[in-house]
């Protein structure tokens, strides 16, 4: 029964790295970009919500709304700054300056924050809430939100992308910009928006991070970017459903390694990273060709 | 120098073909002469200063190899503090079995080379962004599975055993002498590769990949080379600061796993000039400069380096040493060819020279 327990968590827990990765899917996707400064940014909205619970005593849930809005905005402002100024130079200067604010971010945080880590206290009753399955599996409210979070904002962006006039906008740029520039659409302001809702999920992610454990400044790239990488790679590219079951995969493979030795875990998920890497590098789900 | 190019002008002249359209001779001379009085350097300088230089000699040599890697075989690399990483093991590991750790230094160089050949396999189909963060997982899974060997220290780390008992000062100065030869012999290696053959596949396939491929250059292998290459420079450079610190301590913050060494390199080779052989010494001494002008203000000067190479790649993507190049047409270490117009000769007055790379 432990080893039913494990993989129910780590199928819980592959909820939020499915989330980690959506932004990351996103911003490839449609501009090309691959976001080193990803999971510092997530980082940075972890911290966001910090703060704003710290001066507004707003409950934590509430904080979720208005953190997704600034980060939103910071992404909007971002792309059409240095990402676009970025992007038309070539890909070699995009990885550079996504390096780039990947490194200020976190040595910035670590100079303004400390290294200290830091939780988002959703008040303890509803962490520590969990319903029980039979007696060894027991479910904890706050992950299975989380994870039901991940669904709901992965279905949201899927409906968005295909139903909605902007959702369109951006699949045509994705396409082939040059074409829907000459249809009439300004690709740097659909890039923009692209940007605005990657970053939105980015802040959704920071901030569930530091609800199930805690922030600092360093999880931005050795939890947050690498994960979400390992989820991208393992459920393959250019489907937000293979997103979310090489999240699921991950988190899985993690939670079993943690069953087998504690200090595994993290090991356990890049194992089988490195796997399908070497046996399916175009990802469980995906037929294309890795480009 | 001069090279006798196999086609020849219309009127059988033949047509004259050198490395740089200036005397190499001089600058020749003058690489030497740096290179003996930093040589001596330890003489002249107390201890404090040495190993300030041993750290700009260790990151001299990560940049270089970063600029082989980023600027001429297109593979931007987030991962070589693995190999960094590794190289301090390979001193470390050979020193607790009494082998001495200036000749670990070897073995550093050699087994990180050998581990980059099955990490290269891993991650030789990924293109740009992707390989940068598939190698950045892969040295974040070689510190993991190092943390779990108890016997080199697991997580926290070892000290490095074969150097204690002699004076300090000698110490820092043969570390500063093994810094400094680590330093020569990769920039002189990247120099020598760039002009051997494979630098000539280097370059084509950087203009032209698909072309270059169609004409049956082995585009993955020479890109191996490259990676593998890297890997000893890197290694080595490992090794040196293993010897700097006296200790081998893993983990990613502070430790010779630390992204902020690929950070390091990176960000010296951007601001010095991506693509050029002196933009990386010339970012070196940027580096090194803030680095010692804030160094009571804890990670700042990574923030400002950081600042500093994102303008540089957006505003000025040559860096110092291509900004340099580009008004003063100098090449201290010419990889290129020029092609001499015919009937011009080398005293005739500035022209508005172009010089091939």
């Amino acid at each position: 029964m432990a080893w039913v327990n494990a993989i129910i968590q780590g199928l819980l827990t592959g909820g939020l790295y499915a989330l980690f990765a959506c932004g990351l899917s996103l911003m490839f996707g449609v501009m090309k970009v691959v976001n080193l400064a990803h999971g510092d940014l997530a980082t940075v909205a972890g911290y966001i919500a910090v703060g704003i619970i710290a001066v507004s005593h707003v409950p934590v849930l509430w904080s979720i709304p208005i953190v997704v809005v600034l980060m939103a905005v910071l992404g909007y402002i971002l792309q059409r700054s240095i990402i676009q100024a970025a992007i038309t130079r070539g890909e070699l200067t995009t990885l550079i300056v996504t390096f780039g604010l990947s490194i200020i971010i976190e040595n910035g945080l670590q100079q303004f924050f400390t290294a200290n880590s830091r939780g988002l206290g959703v008040g303890d009753s509803f962490i520590t809430a969990s319903f029980s399955i039979g007696s060894q599996i027991s479910i904890a409210y706050l992950n299975l939100g989380i994870f039901v979070l991940a669904v709901v904002v992965l279905l949201g962006l899927q409906q968005y992308l295909s139903r909605s006039k902007y959702g369109r906008l951006i699949r045509a740029v994705a396409d082939d910009r040059e074409a829907a520039q000459l249809s009439g659409a300004d690709y740097r302001h659909v890039f923009g928006i692209a940007a605005a809702i990657a970053f939105g999920t980015v802040a959704i992610a920071g901030i569930c991070e530091g609800m199930i454990t805690t922030i600092s400044p360093t999880i931005g790239t050795d939890t947050i970017l690498l994960f979400a990488f390992a989820s991208v790679v393992i459920g393959g590219l250019g489907s937000l459903w293979g997103t979310l079951l090489g999240g699921v995969v991950l988190g899985v493979a993690q939670a079993v390694g943690a069953q087998i030795n504690g200090s595994w875990e993290t090991l356990a998920g890049y194992a089988v990273f490195l796997l399908v890497l070497v046996v399916r590098p175009q990802g469980l789900t995906s037929r294309g060709v890795q480009s | 120098m001069t090279e006798t190019a196999k086609t020849s002008l219309r009127s059988g002249e033949p047509l004259k073909v050198t490395r740089s359209r200036r005397n190499v001779f001089l600058s020749g001379i003058g690489a030497l002469a740096v290179i003996v009085v930093l040589f001596l350097l330890p003489y002249y300088v107390g201890p404090g200063t040495t190993g300030i230089m041993v750290q700009g000699l260790i990151v001299l040599t990560l940049a270089s190899m970063w600029n082989l890697l980023a600027g001429y075989a297109g593979l931007v690399s987030v991962g070589q503090q693995a190999f960094l990483g590794l190289g301090a093991y390979f001193v470390l590991i050979p020193a607790m079995h009494g082998v001495t750790p200036w000749a670990g230094l070897f073995i550093a160089a050699i087994g990180a080379a050998v581990c980059a050949v099955p990490l290269w396999w891993l991650v030789a189909r990924l293109r740009l962004g992707y390989f940068a963060i598939a190698t950045w997982v892969l040295a974040s899974v070689i510190m993991l599975v190092i943390e779990q060997i108890s016997s080199v220290g697991g997580g926290t780390g070892m000290p490095l055993p074969g150097l204690s008992g002699g004076d300090a000062a000698v110490l820092t100065a043969h570390t500063y002498w093994a810094a400094l030869t680590v330093a020569v012999l990769a920039i002189g290696g990247v120099y020598l590769l760039l002009r051997s053959k494979i630098g000539l596949v280097l370059t084509a396939i950087r203009d032209d990949e698909r072309a270059a491929r169609s004409s049956g250059v082995r585009v993955g292998l020479a890109r191996m080379g490259v990676f593998v290459a890297a890997a000893a420079g890197c290694g080595a450079a490992g090794g040196v600061l293993a010897i700097e610190q006296l200790q081998v301590v893993p983990g990613t913050s502070g430790g010779v796993f630390s992204v902020q060494w690929t950070a390091e390199m990176a960000f010296a080779v951007i601001i010095g000039g991506i693509g050029t052989i002196e933009g990386p010494i010339l970012g070196t001494i940027v580096y090194l400069v803030l680095q010692q002008t804030l160094q009571s203000y804890n990670a700042w000067y990574l923030i400002i380096l950081g600042i500093v190479a994102i303008a540089v790649a957006i505003f000025a993507r040559r860096g110092l040493w291509g900004t340099l190049d580009e008004r003063l047409n100098i090449r201290l270490f010419p990889v290129g060819y020029y092609l001499w117009a015919p009937g011009e000769s080398r005293r005739r007055k500035r022209q508005p020279a172009r010089a091939g790379s």
